[in-house]
């Protein structure tokens, strides 16, 4: 999304508004963010403080919660790696190839994302599980794909993969075809294009992709539950965890993991809107989400 | 342009990309339509009909309808107000609204459950007072409402920056009022990135799973919304059943991707 512009107001901090209607509509805005966004989050943010700081300590030395954050943070992890060649590929070949049926996959991307979680869930959870089109060959391998983290892996990177193409394919599409051409006269092989020119320009995009998937991923719950097989300190992921707290009227402690998750994809978005706003100042232009 | 050094280069990665949105995409999909049809159509759409069925998807449509009216509305006043108006904060204010999309569904439905829950804030005062949010259908449509917040804002903000103020203000000059501006200057001109942003709204709220579960209680017959009960579905080994509502919400998904793409394509300058 491009930043807002708000230039000029420092030196007319006051500004006159050319239209009407103002107040009637930053109130609405602020009546409809405060209530459902501001409202809520602020009873997460005091909630932990509320009884002094000794519950709070006491959620903090939950060795489980631990192991699920560990869990949530590394597949989600692993799933980005997965991730990120298979996005690049797909987004380039959109691009640059426009194959028969491209249309379809364009569309066919972003499915993940429009597919309700539950549903993904226990659809992915048949087709890798032992029965499965896909789980009973690989069992004959020895392989366990559903009901271990590697289950967990398998959702997140079926998540994951939207934002990652999403996020390359606008900047692929503007890429100044003149810098490979002079590159291609001055005797640069195709591998070379690509490592030594359209690489370090896709570095950030592909990064800000990954920030969003990541941040997605360690929080996602529908998609993964039913794949995981839930073992704690196996195959538990954060956000489950905050459920069974929750069942077990443990509050803070719910609350502490939903805390550093919530911190964490934070960061991550930080990060990605810096990214982005040193794309934009750069050779290539990215336009916007 | 650059002549392609190797010609077979462009086949195989056209080849890998079609195969890995088989594996990844395509397979998926084709297995929930594979599951729900594995007795027929017929036993598909009787199960359907059950009771338990049909007052998931009617709690899912009525959610969902009062979900999309207030965020389409907040959307609106948020979009106008950050784009056609200059204020301090209103940087400060985009970051607020597209929150939501980064906090994680089970924190999402954790939140009101702190507010309105049996140990929350204001739970047992308002439950008392024979007002029951957590674990009721309000707590539904308030954990919708947190989820699908931002959309109708997120999409229609960039057009109408892109619009700018002209319109607006001549249409003032010439002795429109605020509502008469909104809705017979700008809206219909961003109307179908309203659109576009109204279907993204339904399909989220028709799909949540992690927020209302949380918060829902999980009550057959009663809280249970459309992906709720696929879960329970699902857990008591009813298969068919199970997928059959679970394709019923893909094709729903599918619908809304569709027309959203049609949308981009056919509008989008």
């Amino acid at each position: 999304m491009k930043p807002l512009t708000v230039t000029g107001l420092r030196s007319f901090p006051r500004r006159r508004q050319t239209l009407p209607g103002f107040s009637l509509s930053l109130g609405l805005t602020l009546l409809w963010t405060g209530l459902l966004v501001l409202l809520p989050l602020t009873a997460l943010l005091l909630r932990p403080w509320q009884h002094g700081l000794g519950p709070m300590i006491h959620a903090l030395h939950d060795v489980r919660m631990y192991a699920a954050l560990r869990v949530s943070f590394i597949c989600a992890f692993l799933a980005v790696l997965i991730d990120l060649p298979i996005g690049l590929l797909l987004a380039w070949t959109l691009v640059r190839y426009r194959p028969p049926g491209h249309r379809a996959i364009d569309a066919l991307i972003d499915l993940p994302f429009a597919i309700p979680t539950a549903v993904t869930g226990i659809a992915l959870a048949t087709l890798y599980g032992p029965g499965g089109w896909i789980g009973a060959p690989a069992g004959k391998l020895g392989l366990k794909l559903a009901f271990s983290p590697a289950g967990i892996v398998i959702a997140l990177t079926f998540i994951g993969l939207p934002f990652i193409v999403r996020s390359v394919e606008p900047v692929l599409r503007s890429f100044p075809k003149d810098v490979e051409e002079a590159a291609f006269l001055l005797g640069a092989s195709g591998w070379q294009r690509f490592c030594r020119i359209l690489l370090p320009a896709l570095a950030p995009p592909l990064l800000s992709g990954a920030g969003l998937a990541f941040a997605r991923g360690i929080g996602e719950y529908g998609s993964v539950i039913f794949i995981a097989g839930n073992q704690p300190f196996h195959s538990e992921v954060a956000p489950l965890l905050i459920v069974m707290r929750l069942q077990e009227f443990n509050y803070d402690g719910a609350t502490s993991i939903a805390l550093i998750l919530l911190v964490t994809a934070l960061l991550c978005l930080v990060a990605v809107s810096h990214l982005r706003r040193s794309v934009s100042s750069g050779l290539v232009r990215e336009d916007g989400a | 342009m650059i002549s392609q050094s190797s010609r077979i280069t462009p086949v195989i990665l056209t080849l890998l990309s079609y195969s890995i949105i088989g594996l990844l995409i395509v397979l998926p999909v084709a297995l929930i339509l594979h599951e729900a049809l594995r007795q027929g159509l017929h036993t598909a759409l009787e199960t359907l009909k059950d009771p338990e069925a049909r007052s998931a998807i009617r709690l899912t449509a009525c959610v969902t309808a009062i979900v999309t009216v207030i965020n389409t509305a907040g959307g609106i006043a948020a979009a106008w107000t950050l784009t056609k108006y200059d204020f301090r904060g209103a940087r400060f204010l985009v970051s607020l609204i597209e929150l939501p999309i980064s906090v994680s569904p089970v924190i999402a439905g954790l939140v009101w459950l702190l507010l309105f829950g049996r140990l929350g804030w204001w739970g047992n005062w308002l439950g008392h007072h024979g007002l029951h949010i957590a674990f009721a259908v309000p707590g539904i449509v308030l954990a919708t409402l947190f989820v699908t917040f931002p959309y109708v804002a997120r999409t229609l903000m960039p057009y109408m920056e892109q619009q700018g103020r002209a319109a607006e203000e001549a249409a003032f000059l010439l002795g429109a009022g605020f509502w008469k501006t909104l809705i017979h200057v700008t809206l219909p001109d961003a109307g179908w990135a309203l659109l576009s942003g109204i279907l993204l709204t339904t399909a989220r709220a028709m799909g949540e799973f992690g927020a209302v579960a949380v918060i829902s209680g999980h009550i057959p017959g009663v809280t249970e919304t459309m992906p709720l009960h696929i879960e329970t579905l699902y857990n008591g080994y009813q298969s068919v059943a199970a997928f059959a509502m679970a394709a019923l919400l893909v094709l729903v998904a599918m619908t809304t991707v569709l027309i959203r793409m049609f949308l981009e394509r056919s509008f989008r300058k």
